[in-house]
């Protein structure tokens, strides 16, 4: 069995199990997992729990809870499986939303292509029938952090910001896309255009996404993605979507 | 029959507010709600109603408002200048708005965010859970000239009730517990950075407040490779220009900059209004001794009820001093006139 991963405070706010130092696919399942499990626990002290990319979060009022009884707790359930060979959750998604790469639409395409050292047409290739996986959701509302692409696309952040990519921006930097849910500054490149809104605040279900559904981007022509702007209000982007597991 | 309050004017960012909403961290949004809920729990007592009840939260100033029925106010928060049908009426004090009179509501005096609640509490829809705007998530807008907001059914009558309320406008000293990143900031770092005081700088909104400081940047140890995880409301985020960035009620959930600290629950009202300019410190408590602050904190809120008072009228306050019959009359040593209704 694997080592028992540190638990540590944040503020008052509640407690953080960390599966690992730097992003990795077993830690990601084990976060998401381990999530789960916490919140099959019932337990009346915690709030809201919430995964980043290889950690937990156990949101309880530790001015009220002590700390100490409650990483004992943790700790047991920890010790319960081997949570870096956890499995997938169930009730998975796969998105295949349509992607307008390049273009005035997506200006970054050439330059992101070129710090992966493929050629743009290679690189919408790639991107366009990679399929990745929504390794966390934050930042902003139902705004997926999705990966891992192959290694040559491990590329850095831009050193200075671009002032404002749109809402449904796909960006990408460190083998990870991202669709922005709102117009942000942002460090990532932004090779794609969807019509795909993360956030739909007026809808029963305003949020789309969930860590551990599958994303692809396949690629549209400009006039595509105009007709679906135009035709698909309802936030989907004219995604097709299918059932996992 | 509940009323409705008319916005005839107002400043660029008054809002509905509430305690924020929970449940929606793993979606991504943080809790937001009130930036200084302690002014939530002022308005709650000085009203005798609930605290999850919402109220418009006015930055830096506020605006010209009505109602179509008599209402009960409260404002707290920032001191800002205000008055009924042109009288001078007194802060972190409950009033009657009578129904048609203009209630005016000026520029901040000192700190940031001002608060006018009313009877009742403001009955817009619920929104994932709550009434709160929350801006940087795209939920609920800044309102505007020409809106009328829907009152909550009022179920008391207490008015002319003022509360004595902590100092928190000009900045001070600010307690932090250490974080899960507290460690990567050498001991030398963490030293200096609790003996600087820090100027409130002019960036600074319901997502983070930016600390400005003379001398050296603050840098951790392995800055470029801490990966992004979770963040709440308090924490003190070091972003690259080596600049201490306190992070507010409508912050991002992760992120990817180290964290020297977070501060306590109950001074985050003073942080958010501390005004730009002003100086505030910080003070690293251990956790424990942060519990045991926090757990009086909430013992006061709860009995906050209890310590508000009849508000005491400064003649030179009373434009209208001379139509009052202030000499003759029958004064009774047993009444106490502030059972009766206005």
């Amino acid at each position: 069995m694997a080592d028992i991963p540190p638990i540590r405070p944040v503020g008052l706010s509640g407690l953080l199990v960390q599966f690992a130092t730097s992003m990795s696919e077993p830690a990601n399942r084990a976060a998401i997992a381990f999530r789960a499990a916490v919140e099959a626990q019932h337990w009346p002290e915690v709030r809201e729990t919430s995964t980043s990319l290889v950690s937990t979060f156990i949101s309880v009022d530790l001015v009220t809870t002590p700390p100490e009884a409650m990483t004992e707790r943790l700790n047991h359930l920890l010790a319960t499986q081997d949570w870096l060979n956890a499995p997938l959750p169930t009730g998975r998604t796969l998105w295949e939303i349509p992607t307008l790469y390049g273009t005035d639409h997506a200006p970054q395409l050439n330059e992101a292509a070129e710090a992966a050292g493929v050629s743009p047409e290679t690189a919408i290739a790639e991107l366009s029938s990679a399929r990745v996986r929504v390794l966390t959701i934050g930042f902003a509302p139902g705004q997926p952090y999705t990966g891992e692409l192959p290694p040559h696309w491990d590329i850095p952040r831009q050193q200075n910001l671009t002032k404002s990519v749109p809402s449904g921006a796909l960006v990408v930097a460190i083998r990870q896309l991202i669709i922005f849910t709102n117009a942000s500054p942002t460090g990532w490149r932004h090779v794609g255009q969807t019509a795909f809104r993360n956030f739909r605040p007026q809808s029963a279900t305003p949020i789309a996404l969930s860590p551990g559904d599958e994303l692809c981007f396949p690629s549209i022509t400009e006039a595509e993605y105009t007709r679906i702007l135009t035709s698909d209000k309802g936030g989907n982007g004219g995604a097709e979507r299918r059932v996992l597991t | 029959m509940s009323g409705t309050l008319t916005i005839q004017g107002c400043g660029p960012a008054v809002t509905v507010q509430d305690m924020g909403r929970t449940g929606f961290l793993a979606q991504g949004m943080t809790r937001g709600g009130a930036a200084d809920t302690q002014a939530l729990f002022e308005g709650a007592a000085l009203l005798g109603q609930s605290v999850e009840l919402a109220a418009l939260e006015m930055v830096g100033m506020g605006g010209t408002f009505s109602t179509d029925k008599d209402t009960r106010i409260a404002l707290t928060g920032a001191p800002m200048m205000a008055s009924i049908e042109d009288a001078p009426v007194a802060w972190n004090a409950s009033h009657l708005l009578p129904a048609g009179a203009t209630l005016k509501i000026g520029g901040a005096q000192r700190g940031t965010y001002g608060y006018l609640h009313v009877g009742g509490g403001i009955d817009t829809p619920l929104m994932m859970g709550a009434r709160a705007a929350h801006l940087s998530a795209g939920l609920g807008r800044a309102l505007t000239a020409g809106d009328t907001l829907p009152l909550g059914r009022d179920k008391s009558s207490t008015i002319g009730m003022t509360l004595s309320v902590e100092d928190r406008f000009d900045g001070g000293a600010i307690r932090i517990t250490p974080s899960m990143q507290t460690e990567q900031f050498d001991a030398q770092t963490r030293h200096r950075f609790a003996t600087t005081p820090f100027k409130r700088d002019a960036r600074g909104n319901r997502m983070g407040v930016r600390m400005a400081h003379d001398g050296a940047p603050f840098v951790s140890t392995d800055q470029l490779t801490i990966l992004s995880d979770i963040i709440v409301p308090g924490d003190i985020q070091i972003a690259g220009d080596g600049a201490p960035f306190v992070l507010m009620c409508e912050c991002q959930t992760t992120g990817g900059y180290p964290r020297i600290g977070t501060v306590l629950p109950s001074d985050m009202a003073r942080v958010a209004q501390t005004p730009a300019g002003a100086i505030l410190t910080f003070e690293f408590i251990e956790l424990d001794v942060a519990r045991a602050i926090e757990q009086r904190a909430t013992g006061a809120r709860a009995t906050l009820g209890a310590s508000i008072t009849p508000l005491l009228r400064d003649p030179h306050s009373i434009r209208d001093l001379f139509s009052y019959q202030l000499i003759s009359g029958a004064i009774s040593a047993t009444q106490n006139p502030f059972n009766k209704e206005e």
